[in-house]
């Protein structure tokens, strides 16, 4: 069992909390390591992932085709007022923000690049942790720039879990080191242990402690 | 109710405030983009909570005009997404050139770079001295700098490439003059387009067209507000007119669906079917 600091849980049972919803961000190096990650999950996995990954703004739907040939989850593109649905893993589309509304359904927007970047990280981060609170588990991946170290403070804030690439194993390690220099993660792993782990927090939840 | 509970509850009663005192309808907008918009003027303002928000919308109308550009301005580059602009000049202009006379709306023009693009489009294809285009958005700010016609020289080589991707077929240097850290359009593209005030959660058709555009507009409303446009379309189109979405929004998801018939269905580019005897 995992140890999670919570203030207040909707959802929690026998002081074990049951997570909604996985977040993801990835940047350089990041469409290998989202394919890692991925693999570890089987088809009847209960909870939505969405993934911010940084791309040029005219890339095709390759990183679809890519992850779906990884994974044995469904691999969709983001629809704008698409209804969030467990086993699926819902990517943002090249310039595009992937937000999370408050009723469980995905928007699109051309708001501003946040970090250089559209899709952003802490668009969807900072977005579907309104939306799920603690029940929301945040991860983030290799790249080369700082996004989504905003996003995982909101997520800290909410009473989300944090888990982050070790930058050891990441092939760019600014995204990594800048989510763990803003606040403090849950779990710092290796890339070829974030999969397993997602699926045990997932299938076994994680015990509450109150603070 | 919890602190977010009570935020959400202030950011309803703070567009119902913009709504009563300024007349702009923003209560029909996807929540969450409206949301982080605000927070951010919250912390650009060094303002406690909404509500402390609330108090200056009301009174100070300076502080109405920064929010409704907080709440406005969409993002947009020329020739956005080339191959559209490419569909554009092998699927419709084909069918427009057969017409006398052309009347194109841009709806939700924002700073003007896509209306640009398309007065490019029919230059380059013989269409645009016939043409008339009626390039709209809700906010006066934006409207300026379209009208304006000038744009940072940083974003060029993008403008550039886009151009070239989209079956551009001269120099893109001959369409600006350039000055420092911008460029001006140039003034013959402008000749053609009337740049008006138009809020398409508000207001009515204002003419028959032949082609409608309205790009990464619809994607920032609800569903109920996309069937009050698509309707709004629908009824200023004329017969075979054409309608262009954004690469992520589509009008199949709407209750106007089956007045459309697909022209370039990867393009989001549709055509208003004949004899629509329901408007």
């Amino acid at each position: 069992m995992h140890v999670c600091p919570l203030r207040q849980s909707m959802n929690k049972k026998n002081g074990v909390k049951k997570f909604k919803a996985v977040v993801v961000g990835a940047s350089a190096g990041g469409i290998k390591a989202l394919g890692t990650v991925l693999s570890a999950f089987s088809a009847d996995f209960p909870v939505p992932i969405l993934v911010v990954q940084h791309l040029h703004p005219n890339s095709d739907s390759y990183l679809i085709h890519m992850l779906a040939s990884q994974c044995a989850l469904t691999v969709k593109q983001a629809d704008e007022k698409e209804a969030i649905e467990a086993g699926t893993v819902y990517v943002a589309p090249p310039n595009y923000h992937l937000l999370v509304e408050e009723d469980f359904t995905l928007s699109l927007t051309v708001d501003p690049r946040v970090n250089f970047s559209r899709p952003s990280v802490d668009v969807l981060f900072e977005t579907a942790v309104y939306a799920y609170r603690e029940a929301l588990i945040g991860v983030v991946l290799t790249g080369a720039n700082g996004d989504g170290s905003q996003g995982v403070k909101l997520i800290r804030k909410l009473g989300g879990y944090i888990v982050v690439q070790d930058p050891a194993t990441a092939e760019a390690e600014a995204m990594p080191r800048a989510a763990i220099a803003a606040v403090r993660v849950d779990r710092i792993l290796a890339l070829e242990q974030i999969g397993p782990h997602l699926v045990q927090l997932i299938n076994r939840g994680c015990q509450i402690t109150d603070i | 109710m919890d602190d977010i509970e009570t935020q959400n509850l202030e950011l309803q009663l703070l567009l119902q405030a913009v709504y009563l005192k300024y007349g702009y309808d923003f209560r029909n907008y996807a929540k969450a983009s409206i949301k982080r918009r605000i927070l951010h003027r919250l912390t650009a303002e060094k303002l406690p909570n909404i509500s402390a928000m609330q108090h200056l919308l009301l009174y100070d109308e300076g502080f109405f005009g920064r929010l409704l550009l907080d709440l406005s301005i969409n993002v947009t580059e020329m020739f956005r997404d080339p191959n559209f602009y490419l569909a554009i000049r092998q699927h419709v202009i084909p069918q427009l050139r057969e017409l006398p006379y052309l009347k194109i709306w841009h709806a939700g023009c924002s700073t003007g770079e896509e209306v640009y693009s398309m007065a490019i489009v029919l230059k380059e294809e013989g269409l645009y001295d016939r043409t008339q285009i009626y390039a709209t958005d809700m906010n006066e700010v934006v409207l300026r700098q379209a009208r304006e016609g000038i744009f940072a020289i940083s974003h060029l080589k993008q403008y550039t490439a886009n151009y070239q991707k989209a079956g551009g077929q001269e120099s893109f240097s001959n369409y600006y003059s350039a000055h420092y850290d911008h460029v001006v359009m140039d003034k013959s593209l402008k000749k053609r387009i009337l740049f008006s005030d138009h809020n398409l959660a508000t207001d009515g058709v204002f003419g028959e067209m032949n082609l409608i555009m309205c790009r990464n507009v619809l994607i920032y409303f609800d569903r109920d507000l996309q069937n009050r446009v698509f309707n709004l379309f629908r009824e200023s189109l004329c017969d075979n007119g054409f309608l262009c979405l954004g690469s992520k929004e589509s009008v199949r998801l709407s209750t106007h669906s089956g007045v459309f018939a697909d022209v370039v269905k990867e393009e989001k580019i549709y055509q208003k079917r004949l004899h629509d005897l329901s408007c």
